[in-house]
């Protein structure tokens, strides 16, 4: 898994917004051996496209093959290999209401967050960052007995 | 005009010139069947089975250049169809293959023969569409048809629930298609084209390497003018088979695993590799850090995840081969073909020191004497097709192909039991000519049941089973690399070949001797009926030379040298 080779890369998939257009995505990648880290998917506004995120790892020469393929599939537009990119991703974490709530409200707005909703017996927070920060709190909430965490994945547009 | 979705898939296979369709009805597409039955616009055969339906539609396409259509119903009718699709695929065949579904209602409840078949088929086709509804079933067939044909060709499937078939609406076959999505490259880059020229005028070694894709952009006139023009030798990939024709003095050969002598060490030893069409398979390959090792590459394909896919590139030139070559060949005038003499000397010298060759023999007949044998007889009319294994082999080495199209066989996924059916579409298109399949013990078997298929349809192509009583390629493996254990491959249990063929309403023929095999092959083609032709041949023939898989090129495993004049 770990080879000293791959890279993290993100790309930006444009794809016509129709059914099982994601399926043809996801299972080339199945189907090529290619990893898939994180995908994000939802319809760019006024149009009839699709921005499909995906962040994955591979050689550089893999990486080629990646963009390529799926520049072959027919319902895709455009395939964006992200360098210099601002990438984004949230994270919703509930903790116990038991917990020190300025601790954790604090520790969310180290991350860019704060809590979201409060019920009789959890807190949900949610924070929006980069992925490797987003980690960074992920780590620094379990002191606070976090009983749900759910990552967005990332987003990413090319600066 | 207002017509059923049925009626609009007959319209349009009309409207795209196709003159035969090969299928099998079933629940699901009975309303089209219905309407086939009622036109008159292009005839339908009937296989045995819907894999042979799709080599067969398969086999039209390659013979002709044309998209082959093949019809199936949902469920298992589909499921048959997939290593059809897959053949197609691998080798980039134009087809359209239209499956039924169940009706829109049923989709996703496991209804009575539904299967997910744009699920199943999305990675062994160019790309598939699950009709939705009536109104987009027109612009689909047409983008259907326009999507197998052009960039880089390949099998689309339309899977059309059965309640659209039935709907009726309003039918305009769309002129043309747009699909902001889709804009394959034809035309090269004008400066690596003229980089390229550059490189092929300063080498001194090298070599043109001919894949499938010249006989896809019908290319090979533009390929022999290159050749001719420049002077530099050539080696063919088992799909590019009669592109330059056997008797051009340029042509070193075919090139890979069993590739001859020549070919291989040329490929080893140029300077320069120009490659046009072709993929750079494993089975061309070998070893992937030993191939080419002391080449630049110039790699033409339309299809850029070809290129750069499997070796580095310096010269990568998207486009179809046909337009980059009339781009290429006048940048070529003047061009010093003195300069490469020395190296067509060195590559005549490999040939001489290992030509293609067999002992052959007069106790029993030997395969390659079979191939070569047609050859003489019936040479550059006929169309050949194979199945899978050593005769494959042996009809790519030795059969003198003449034409591109001359020779159909499935390279990329090497399905055994393609060749019979294949021939069928062959001889569909062009009825004038003779085709031949020349096929294995074992390969005929898995779509023998077209026999009944090619006699009810007066079909008459011509089985050549060359009969070795083995599961022949992976005999040799095991004779090879296996410590000669022949698991499962020994067919001495075998079926009475002639009256088989006879059964079914063919003809068969049984050959021991090269005097028989004469007369059976002039006999077969003076007939109109299908036939066997079983040829039992020496059993533990190899094909040779071998490069052992995953072995550079150059180490070859060599036939015996003969030196007495039955060497050929």
């Amino acid at each position: 898994m770990a080879n000293p080779l791959n890279e993290r890369r993100v790309i930006s998939v444009i794809v016509l917004n129709e059914s099982s257009v994601l399926a043809r995505v996801t299972s080339l990648f199945a189907g090529r051996g290619y990893n898939i880290e994180s995908l994000t998917v939802a319809p760019i506004p006024n149009s009839s496209m699709s921005h499909i995120t995906i962040a994955t790892n591979g050689s550089p020469k893999v990486m080629e093959q990646i963009t390529k393929q799926l520049h072959k599939l027919i319902p895709v537009y455009k395939v964006i290999e992200h360098e210099e990119m601002v990438e984004k991703e949230m994270v919703l974490v509930k903790f116990p209401i038991a917990e020190n709530l300025s601790d954790i409200a604090a520790l969310c707005g180290a991350y860019n967050g704060g809590i979201v909703n409060v019920g009789k017996e959890m807190v949900i927070a949610q924070v929006a960052d980069e992925p490797l920060r987003v980690q960074h709190f992920i780590e620094a909430a379990q002191r606070y007995n976090p009983c749900e965490i759910v990552r967005g994945g990332v987003v990413a547009i090319e600066r | 005009m207002q017509m059923s979705g049925a009626q609009m898939v007959c319209e349009a296979i009309i409207a795209e010139g196709v003159k035969t369709v090969f299928g099998y009805p079933g629940g699901a597409i009975m309303h089209v069947y219905d309407e086939i039955y009622k036109q008159n616009g292009f005839k339908h055969i009937l296989n045995r089975h819907e894999q042979a339906s799709v080599h067969a539609a398969d086999g039209y396409a390659r013979a002709t250049g044309e998209v082959g259509v093949a019809m199936v119903t949902s469920g298992p009718g589909f499921t048959n169809a997939v290593t059809g699709l897959a053949t197609a695929y691998m080798d980039s065949i134009p087809l359209v293959v239209i499956s039924g579904q169940v009706p829109m209602s049923l989709i996703g409840t496991d209804g009575f023969q539904e299967i997910d078949a744009v699920g199943i088929s999305r990675p062994c086709t160019k790309h598939n569409f699950l009709v939705r509804s009536l109104e987009e079933l027109p612009r689909i067939l047409k983008e259907a048809f326009y999507l197998a044909r052009s960039g880089r060709p390949g099998p689309i499937l339309v899977d059309i629930p059965k309640d659209i078939t039935v709907d009726i609406g309003e039918f305009v076959y769309p002129d043309s298609v747009n699909i902001a999505t889709y804009k394959p490259t034809y035309k090269g880059n004008q400066k690596q084209i003229e980089k390229a020229v550059e490189a092929i005028k300063t080498a001194k070694k090298p070599l043109l390497y001919i894949g499938g894709g010249v006989v896809l952009s019908n290319a090979s006139e533009e390929v022999r003018a290159l050749a001719e023009k420049t002077q530099i030798p050539v080696v063919e990939t088992l799909m590019a088979r009669g592109v330059m024709g056997a008797k051009n003095p340029l042509l070193l050969g075919m090139l890979g695993m069993h590739g001859n002598y020549a070919s291989n060490m040329a490929m080893s030893e140029t300077d320069l590799v120009i490659s046009l069409g072709a993929r750079f398979d494993d089975r061309v390959t070998g070893k992937l850090s030993e191939f080419a090792k002391y080449a630049d590459i110039i790699h033409v394909d339309i299809d850029a995840a070809n290129i750069g896919k499997l070796v580095d590139v310096d010269y990568p030139i998207v486009g179809d081969v046909t337009e980059v070559l009339e781009v290429m060949i006048p940048l070529l005038d003047g061009v010093n073909t003195d300069r490469y003499q020395a190296w067509r000397e060195i590559l005549k010298r490999y040939d001489a020191l290992h030509p293609q060759s067999y002992v052959d023999s007069d106790e029993v007949i030997k395969p390659q004497w079979a191939i070569e044998r047609i050859g003489e007889l019936v040479g550059e009319n006929a169309i050949i097709t194979s199945d899978v294994g050593q005769h494959q082999m042996w009809a790519a080495q030795h059969y003198p192909f003449d034409r591109p199209r001359q020779w159909i066989n499935s390279g990329g996924l090497g399905t055994m039991g393609f060749g019979f059916p294949a021939a069928l579409g062959a001889k569909m298109a062009f009825p004038e000519k003779t085709v031949i399949n020349i096929t294995g013990d074992g390969s005929i078997l898995m779509n023998m049941q077209e026999l009944v298929t090619a006699a009810e349809y007066k079909i008459p192509v011509i089985n050549l089973i060359l009969n070795n009583q083995f599961l022949g390629m992976v005999r040799q493996w095991q004779t090879f690399f296996y410590e000669k254990r022949y698991s499962e491959t020994d067919l001495t249990f075998q079926p009475n070949w002639k009256a088989l063929a006879e059964a079914c309403g063919g003809i068969g023929y049984d050959v021991t001797t090269k005097k028989e095999f004469d007369e059976a092959i002039k006999d077969a083609i003076a007939q109109d009926r299908v036939c066997f032709m079983n040829v039992m041949v020496n059993r533990f023939e190899d094909v040779l030379p071998m490069v052992p898989s995953g072995g550079a090129l150059f180490n070859m495993m060599l036939p015996p040298k003969i030196e007495n004049k039955e060497t050929k």
